[in-house]
This record gives structure tokens, C-alpha cells and sequence, in this order.
């Protein structure tokens, strides 16, 4: 019989404190029981003597003090996972929402993990075509890669995720692929976008939905990305399924975080969120990967939108610390409409090195995007140049430059939402509007790949 | 109560605490008295590891390095009375440590794949038997410092095996054989008891291990980085920083330079980065051959692996874990290449328990000591004249750290990074404008400097050739000059230059692409002997001095521009160095007839 303190002295924002308590563990999970019958869930943030300090996922309005009553369950949050779950959609504690009947488990998970030993990791250097040429030819995704989309209010990042969910594919394999999704604090348009996108392409029977909507318990939040990594842990890792996850919207999630630090009256860090928001997202991000002997991989695309656009706002900033890479999307691209509008030069993938060349993609791969990069590096700079001194000031390469990047922009970029790009067509594009440069312009390519694939 | 109940009680209470608050890392217990600061204690039957931060009566506020989940007030807690130590002798080599020096191989043998708590595990392995070849005999005296014998601990690395700081005497007995690192390979009758040596020592890593004297840095490390070793240099116990936003290339610098500095030892700490970047390093390391030995790099290296999700508190005793083995290798005479990736992680942890502690915060909440703890963990570097003696002569041993900073939004104003480059004599200056345009690595040359440079130049004409030198010091100043020039440009646009001054836009940009544009991914391109770089430099300089000469006889820029030897110059740096002499004279005689050309 777990014992029911009715001993709550204070409530402040989404806390509480319970006095007099014994035998407390911390990370412990707490049920409330209000008068009307109510349940709630939260989690001993800290415990000091007899009180303990517990931050309620639903929130705390309603909480009569005197006569909520209190138990310590004695094991921390837990999801209850088995194969069942795909199709089926989810709050963000991991307790069915469309009606269905409960998960019957097959097992039992603390939704914190554990950090996998980087002696077990397995590198991640299988190639996934995504089908979108900015992001295969430049920014190469991986199997077991965390690579976020830093985005901004009102760009089409959720186009851009569900056009990878439906389109990734591991070139000349037949395997078992799950896409778990998470969204945190995004409104019911967004989530049923991606719930008709994935009815339409017939992916939704292998997806798993953990929803905690926009007008749902913020604190909720907190749980709601491990609970979904839980589930994906268990598909990849013990199913051996290559799961691919969502996790929209980060910025959320943080400032849920925010909230709660402030609550506790932290010493904050920057912009007023906590000094370990690092280390908390890190636990989040770290959860994908691979595991040498398993056949599983997790590949996670988390989403978050920049306030003002500011990449160094300390969510995406710390994000970008922790992930392996990012995709930006650029507001003055979306307005040329070219779709998607991935701002390739700060983009960036961390492992593509070892998920190209021959074997992966092409010997040339490596060579040819240096290149792309450096033209349209050098193009970018030059149509700046043009803005302030006017055309005639220009020397004949640089014209030759800046048309280059409008090209590159309009045919490699703008490839639109539902083309479907091989790596092949992705790399002779490449090749080919390149071509409009002479060979010795094109110094990043070494002499032999040059001779082999430079159009005659 | 009984009087014998009492004496129990009493007993029980001095040996073991008991928690009283749990926050996160952070665990509070009452009734540590006879606990000191920094000493290692056990938290709860799980027995995870802590250390004591603060005492204050008889509480101790204590950093635990595992995670604290299901742990609450009542439970025990078991001081050692001992400070937090690593194991320090032969198998650190080719191991892979967390922050707490357990072996993340052994761990994963015990705990399976992911990593469970109150894993007890040693840093050195207790039943590999290693060699012992005794240097010294019985009835010799020996001092503190003293190698008494050596053991091939890898291909790479002959292990010497010291009298540890603070023991000497005569030798009364010494054992040439197959000994674990528990046996007694020696005895040693000092003035009041006699001792047995092991081959192992352990030393507390929050303390600097001593040296005979401190002496100022006279060599280069030498990194097979064109822009490192031509523009900023690095000394042999020198101390260096690498702060840039992210995606500007700190962790492949980082890699570069484990792999290819001329330290003997290496020691990489991954501090609170990401996980599958040390499985690159675990992977990669073993197959990388050094280009001086031939030998796998993996047979000088030490890695530290404290991922970004792993327990935080470990995170800070990590870059210590990691000085302290440096520090050893550096007494047996060894120059020591330590890297920590990254230093503002640790920064960090340090702000996490500080604020855990409710102490007052200083700069951004980082603790108001954080730019002591920086400035003495880089002082712990140095060049040094080690203890004791190895064949009857002093030594002298270095230790080179260099620490990557992650300042946010690659703000330099950040505490971390200020308070860093406070104490080191080098400064990278990774700028991401260089990393768009894909130029690697993308070390400001405007921005970054090398306090060494100037009293390495000596050592650095001897090594590269006379002028050497002077190439690198002219190559920065047209490169000052481009960037003046190029504001002109910006106003007024490059027609309105003079020849003179467009040379020095494409000799400028020669320089950047051709010699300091370097491709750590290309199996050529990755290291460049100082040779190597000595005579790309010279040939981009010598392409310089000569179009001007073709100038001032009145050649045509633009035809001097379009030279089809400027493309060989280019490829240079992709040629073997076996090639690279005589593709140097070719180059050389090209050059000087295409400039006569015109003229």
C-alpha cells in the first residue's frame, strides 16, 4: 500500500512541495489525486529532508492544497512498449489518444535511457538518398545521424520533414523502416498535416505519434521526447527496425524547460534559459545512433524554429553544438520561392565524409560538392559585390559566378516538394552547372575525377 | 538503548553518512565528519561514485558522477578517505577512459551496451602480465623521478617505469620478468621502512604531479598543418586554443592534430561532445598509420571519452583524469600532446554543480572561480626537467594542452573563452565565414596568433630552411594587405586598381587556396611535412617576386594572371613528398619561362 500525503505546503507555477514526506527517491514519479477524482502525474525534481519538490506534467491549476493528496509510486516514468504501438497515436506520457484500447507491453522502460557506451557505438556511414539534392548532394544524411532543421515562424519545415519521411531510403536495401514522431507544443493544423501526409503515402501504419498539442500541459513537454525516444529505442534496438525520428518543435520543448527552471528560481544562463540546457538536450540527441551487433539505427531529424531567425539563440546554438550538422532553411529563398529553401552555405552534415564516395554514392562526390560549395561560396559574394557597386564594376568571372549561383539556386535547390531526386540525377546536375566554368576554375576537384566527369 | 547498541550506533555513524538531499548531480549527507575536501565516497548500496565538494559541519555536499535517479534521503553513504585518484603504469595506452578513468571496453563487457551505475571497474587491467626489464640493479640508489626499468607497452610506446614522487633510497631488490601490475617488481629500503615497488602508482588528479624545474618552451609541435606550422606555431609544452561557433571545423582540427603532431604520447578527451565522434576516433586511430613510424597512431593514444549525455559531474573530473596521465608520461621524459574537446563543456559542468551548490554566481552563472580553475588546468602544461633520472641523466619532458572552446553564437565575449585566452600563448580563431566558402581549416589568419612565433623562428629555419622564416612573415603581410585592399574594393571596385595591387589579390589568393586551404579528408593533403610547406610557400612567393619584376618591365596583368604554371603551383600541395623536389625544379623552370613570355 503506497502511502497518500496530503501535506502540500506550496504550489508556485507547475511545482509543488510536499512536506514530511519519508522514503522519497528523486526522479521519482508522483501521482496527485484531486478532489474531483482528477489524477495527475509529475516528478520529484529534488528532495531535501522531508520535502520534496515535484513538478506536475498537467500543470497545477485546480490544486486545492489542503486537499490534494500525494503518492510516490517508487519507480520513475515508464512507457510500456511493444510492436502493437505502431499506427497508433500517443500523448506525450505515452497513454493512448485516439481511442484505442491500451498497449499491452512487452516490456516496461524508464523513458530516460541510458547513454549508450561509445564503445558500443557503431559509426554512421550508411548513405540515406533523401531525394532532395541539397541535402544529398551537400549535406549527405547517415543512418544513425542526428541532423536538426533549424527553421524559422512561417517556413515550410514541416513540408521539408515529411517530404524526407516519405522519400528516405537506404539505397539497395529491403529493411524494416518505422518513423516515430514527437511534437511538442505545435498546433492541431501541423500535427494533422503530418497525419494525412502519412495516411496518403501509406507510411502511417508503421508510425508511432506521441502528441502534446499546442493548448496541451507544457510540461508535459519535458517527458514527451524521451518517451517517443523510449519507443524508438525499443523498435530499432530490440526489433531491429531503422526508425527514423521527428521531433517538432525543440524550441517549445526548451522553453518548457525555461519554465520550469524559472520556477525553481535557477541562476539562469543565457536569454533566461537553464545553465544545463546543453546537457538536457544532449540527453535528448545522444539517444540516436547505432550499436555495433544490432541491426536497428535511430536517425533523428529534430525540428526547431529560430526566434527572429537568430541562429545563435542559445536553442538552436546549443543544438547545433550537440547535433551532427544542420539544415537551414532561409527566409530570403523562401520569398524567391525556391522550394525547399535550404540555405546551403551554413547548412552543414558532419558525416557525410564517411557516407560517400564510391562504393556509397560516387568516387566524385566528395570532390564535386567542395566545389559546389566554393562556386557558390564565391557567386553569393559577388552578387554582394554587384548590390553595391552595380554591374559594370564586376569583372567578367564574377558575372560568370553570379550566374552560376542563380542557376545552382533554381535547378539544384528549388527541386520543389515532390520530386524525387536519385543520387545520380542529384550528381550529374552537379556536373553539369559546373560546366559553365573552365577546368582550371575548378580547383577543388582533383586533376583525375576532373578528366573522368567533366562534361565534353 | 544499550550501551552496546550506543557504541554501534556511534561506530556506524563515523564510518557512514547518510544522504539528506538529492538534486540532480548533487547529493548532500550529514555525517561526514571525518571526511576532507575532495576525497572519493561511495552513494547508497549502489555504491556510485562521488566526490566531496563542500563540507560545512558535518554535511558534505558531494558531485556524483553517475546518474542519481531512485536515490532519496536515508540512504548510505561510504567515504573512502582518499582523494580522487587514476591509476597511473603500463595498459593506459590504446585504452578508452570515461571522466572516472573506467575503461568504457571493460564497462561494456560487464554492463552490456548501454551504460548501467555502480559499474565497479579498475582503470588498469589487474591480470595482463607485462615484461619488466630492469635498468637498474640492487644496491643502487635511487632517488624520486628515478626509472628503474622500462616494458614495451606498444610498438610506439616503451613504458618507463618510476620510483614514485616522494620514495628514494637504496635499492635492495629488483625483478627482471612477466609481472602484473600488482607485483612487487622492486624493493626499496628508505631511511625509517623498506617499500614495494609495483608498477603501478596512483595519483590524485586534482593535484599536479612535481618536477625537478619549469623550463620555457624551445620546439615546435609539429602538426602537418600548413597554417599551424608556417603562421602559428605551437611549442612543445606550449598551451593553445581553438574557440570558434560550431560547424567551423574545431573537431577536425582536433582530430588533425591528434593525429599528426610529433607528440609521442597523445591524450584526447572528448568532454561532453558527441558520441559518435569518439566512435570515429576509436574506429579511425587504430588503422591510421603515423607517418614518422608507420605504426597504427592508435599505439601512442589515450582517449577520455565523457560524451555530452553522459553523467556531467564525470564530465568536469575528466580534463583532470586526462592532465594527470599526460603529466605521468611527461615524467618519463616523453613530449605529451594533450587535447581537450571541448573545454567550455567542462566550463559548463562546473556551472551546473556551482549552481546546484546555490553558490553566487559570477559571469553568465558560470561560478565566480571559473577563470582560476582554467588558468590552472592550462598551467598545468609545460616543459619540464623531470624528477630523477633515466640511464644516469635528467630529462626533460612537455606537455602540450591544447583546448577547443564552443563559445555561443561563436561570441568571443564569452566567460570561457576570455578567461582562456587569459593564460594561452596561441589562438586559433576559427571564423564560420571560412567554413561556408568551405575553406579548411578555417583558421583566421587576420584574427589568430602565436606568441610563440617569434622565438621559434630559429628552430623553424633550421627544421623548414633558411628564409623559411621570412616566407611566412611576407605571406602574412600580403595577406594584411588583401584585406585592405579589398576594402577599397568593396568601394570602388577592382578595375580601379593598379597592376601592383591586383598581383597582390591573386598572390593573396593563391596563398589562401593553394597553401593554406588544406584537405584533412584527402589521403595526400592531410599532413604536409614542413618541407613540404616550406616549399609550396616558396614557389607561391617566388611566382610574387618575379611577376613584379615582369610588371615593372611592363607585362600585362591579366596575362600574368592566366599563367598555366599557376594551376601546377595549385596542385602542389597534392603531390607525395617522394615527387616533390623534382616536381619543385620543373615547377621552378616553368615558371621562369612563362614570365619571360612576353617581356
Amino acid at each position: 500500500m503506497i502511502k497518500e500525503y496530503r501535506s502540500v505546503s506550496s504550489v508556485s507555477g507547475p511545482l509543488l512541495v510536499v512536506e514530511g514526506v519519508s522514503g522519497v527517491k528523486y526522479a521519482e514519479l508522483v501521482e496527485i489525486r484531486l478532489p474531483s477524482g482528477e489524477r495527475r502525474r509529475g516528478q520529484v525534481l529534488e528532495v531535501n529532508r522531508d520535502r520534496a519538490l515535484v513538478q506536475v506534467f498537467e500543470g497545477t491549476r485546480g490544486i486545492d492544497v489542503p486537499k490534494a493528496g500525494v503518492r510516490f509510486l517508487g519507480r520513475g516514468i515508464e512507457l510500456a512498449v511493444s510492436e502493437e504501438m505502431l499506427g497508433r497515436v500517443f500523448d506525450g506520457l505515452g497513454a493512448p489518444r485516439d481511442g484505442g484500447p491500451p498497449i499491452i507491453p512487452k516490456q516496461r522502460l524508464d523513458i530516460n535511457g541510458a547513454p549508450i557506451n561509445p564503445c558500443a557505438r557503431e559509426y554512421p556511414n550508411e548513405f540515406i538518398q533523401t531525394g532532395i539534392s541539397a541535402i544529398d548532394g551537400l549535406n549527405t544524411l547517415v543512418r544513425g545521424q542526428k541532423l536538426p532543421i533549424f527553421s524559422g515562424t512561417g517556413l515550410p519545415h514541416n513540408r521539408l520533414a515529411a517530404q524526407i519521411a516519405r522519400q528516405a531510403k537506404v539505397l539497395g536495401k529491403e529493411e524494416r523502416f518505422a518513423v516515430v514522431f514527437a511534437a511538442m507544443g505545435i498546433t492541431f493544423e501541423e500535427a494533422q498535416f503530418f497525419i494525412d501526409d502519412f495516411t496518403r503515402s501509406g507510411a502511417l501504419s508503421r508510425t508511432v505519434l506521441f502528441l502534446n498539442l499546442a493548448d496541451e500541459p507544457a510540461i508535459e513537454r519535458i517527458a514527451t521526447p524521451r518517451t517517443a525516444l523510449t519507443c524508438a529505442e525499443y523498435l530499432a534496438f530490440e526489433l531491429g527496425m531503422h526508425v527514423l525520428v521527428i521531433l517538432t518543435d525543440m524550441t517549445n520543448y526548451c522553453e518548457a524547460l525555461r519554465e520550469i527552471s524559472a520556477a525553481r528560481k535557477e541562476v539562469p544562463g543565457r536569454r533566461g534559459y537553464p545553465g544545463y540546457l546543453y546537457t538536457d538536450l544532449a540527453s535528448i540527441y545522444e539517444r540516436c545512433g547505432r550499436i555495433k551487433d544490432r541491426t536497428g539505427s535511430i536517425t533523428m531529424i529534430p525540428i526547431l524554429t529560430m526566434p527572429e531567425d537568430d541562429k545563435t539563440h542559445p536553442i538552436p546554438d546549443l543544438t547545433g553544438y550537440i547535433t551532427e550538422g544542420q539544415i537551414i532553411l532561409s527566409r530570403a529563398m523562401h520569398l524567391k520561392n525556391i522550394a525547399p529553401p535550404i540555405d546551403v552555405l551554413p547548412s552543414l552534415s558532419r558525416l557525410k565524409d564517411k557516407g560517400i564516395g564510391a562504393g556509397k554514392t560516387r568516387e566524385d562526390h566528395a570532390d564535386l560538392f567542395n566545389q559546389l560549395y566554393a562556386c557558390y561560396a564565391r557567386g553569393k559574394e559577388a552578387e554582394e559585390l554587384q548590390v553595391i557597386l552595380g554591374e559594370a564594376a564586376l569583372t567578367e568571372l564574377d558575372r560568370l559566378y553570379i550566374d552560376f549561383a542563380r542557376t545552382f539556386e533554381r535547378r539544384y535547390i528549388a527541386q520543389g516538394e515532390y520530386e524525387n531526386r536519385s543520387i545520380e540525377t542529384t550528381l550529374n546536375l552537379g556536373w553539369e552547372l559546373l560546366s559553365v566554368f573552365p577546368k582550371s576554375e575548378l580547383k577543388r576537384v582533383r586533376p583525375a575525377l576532373l578528366e573522368k566527369y567533366y562534361p565534353k | 538503548m544499550s550501551e552496546n547498541q550506543e557504541i554501534k550506533e556511534k561506530r556506524t555513524q563515523s564510518e557512514v553518512g547518510m544522504i539528506v538531499k538529492v538534486s540532480g548531480p548533487l547529493v548532500v549527507a550529514k555525517g561526514m565528519a571525518g571526511s576532507k575536501m575532495f576525497d572519493m565516497v561511495r552513494v547508497s548500496e549502489q555504491r556510485l561514485l562521488g566526490e566531496i565538494i563542500g563540507l560545512a559541519g558535518d554535511e558534505a555536499a558531494i558531485q556524483v558522477y553517475e546518474e542519481t535517479a531512485g536515490i532519496g534521503p536515508g540512504e548510505p553513504v561510504f567515504p573512502s578517505h582518499e582523494p580522487l585518484s587514476v591509476e597511473l603504469g603500463p595498459g593506459l595506452i590504446e585504452s578508452i577512459y570515461d571522466g572516472v578513468q573506467r575503461p568504457l571496453d571493460v564497462v561494456r563487457s560487464v554492463a552490456g551496451d548501454f551504460i548501467s551505475r555502480g559499474v565497479e571497474v579498475p582503470g588498469l587491467n589487474r591480470d595482463r602480465k607485462w615484461y619488466f626489464k630492469p635498468i637498474v640493479k640492487a644496491g643502487d640508489e635511487v632517488e624520486p623521478g628515478d626509472v628503474i626499468g622500462e616494458v614495451e607497452e606498444t610498438t610506439l610506446i616503451r613504458h618507463r617505469i618510476m620510483v614514485p614522487p616522494g620514495v628514494g633510497g637504496e635499492l635492495v631488490e629488483i625483478r627482471e620478468g612477466e609481472w602484473t601490475i600488482n607485483d612487487t617488481i622492486a624493493v626499496l629500503r628508505t631511511r625509517d621502512r623498506t617499500v614495494n615497488l609495483t608498477m603501478m602508482q596512483r595519483w590524485p588528479v586534482r593535484v599536479p604531479r612535481p618536477v625537478k624545474e619549469r623550463l620555457a618552451p624551445n620546439m615546435p609541435l609539429l602538426t602537418g598543418q600548413r597554417v599551424i606550422d608556417s603562421f602559428f606555431p605551437v611549442a612543445k609544452g606550449g598551451t593553445a586554443c581553438v574557440p570558434g561557433p560550431f560547424g567551423s571545423g574545431k573537431t577536425v582540427i582536433q582530430h588533425q592534430l591528434a593525429k599528426w603532431a610529433d607528440a609521442e604520447v597523445v591524450i584526447f578527451v572528448g568532454c561532453g561532445e558527441r558520441g559518435n565522434e569518439m566512435t570515429d576516433v576509436l574506429l579511425e586511430f587504430p588503422k591510421l598509420e603515423d607517418p614518422r613510424s608507420g605504426e597504427p597512431l592508435m599505439k601512442r593514444t589515450v582517449l577520455i571519452a565523457n560524451t555530452s549525455n553522459m553523467p556531467v559531474a564525470a564530465r568536469e573530473a575528466s580534463v583532470y583524469t586526462a592532465v594527470t596521465i599526460g603529466e605521468y608520461f611527461r615524467d618519463m621524459g616523453y613530449a605529451v600532446a594533450l587535447q581537450a574537446d571541448s573545454t567550455s563543456r567542462w566550463a559548463e559542468a562546473m556551472r551546473e554543480i556551482s549552481g546546484r551548490l546555490e553558490e553566487m554566481p559570477g559571469e553568465e552563472g558560470y561560478p565566480a572561480y571559473l577563470a582560476g580553475r582554467i588558468a590552472e588546468f592550462y598551467e598545468r602544461a609545460g616543459r619540464v626537467r623531470c624528477l630523477g633520472r633515466y640511464q644516469g641523466r635528467e630529462q626533460e619532458g612537455s606537455l602540450t594542452v591544447i583546448g577547443s572552446v564552443s563559445p555561443p553564437g561563436g561570441d568571443l565575449n564569452d566567460p570561457v573563452v576570455q578567461a582562456t585566452l587569459r593564460v594561452v600563448k596561441v589562438f586559433w580563431s576559427l571564423e564560420d565565414k571560412l567554413a561556408f566558402a568551405r575553406h579548411f581549416p578555417a583558421i583566421s589568419w587576420l584574427r589568430s596568433y602565436s606568441l610563440y612565433a617569434e622565438s621559434l623562428a630559429p628552430v623553424m629555419d633550421r627544421l623548414a630552411g633558411a628564409g623559411y622564416g621570412a616566407n611566412c612573415r611576407e605571406a602574412l603581410a600580403i595577406l594584411q594587405r588583401e584585406a585592405e585592399l579589398e576594402e577599397v574594393v568593396r568601394l570602388v571596385g577592382k578595375d580601379t586598381l593598379g597592376g601592383n595591387e591586383r598581383l597582390i589579390l591573386e598572390v593573396a589568393r593563391s596563398i589562401r587556396e593553394d597553401f593554406l586551404h588544406q584537405n584533412a579528408f584527402d589521403p595526400v593533403d592531410s599532413f604536409s611535412s614542413l618541407k613540404k610547406q616550406a616549399l609550396i610557400l616558396e614557389m607561391i612567393l617566388r611566382f610574387y617576386h618575379g611577376a613584379r619584376q615582369a610588371l615593372e618591365r611592363g607585362d600585362d596583368i591579366n596575362r600574368i594572371e592566366k599563367l598555366p604554371v599557376r594551376e601546377k603551383i595549385a596542385r602542389m600541395k597534392f603531390l607525395e613528398e617522394s615527387e616533390l623536389e623534382n616536381r619543385f625544379k620543373e615547377i621552378e623552370a616553368e615558371l621562369e619561362a612563362e614570365l619571360k613570355g612576353a617581356a
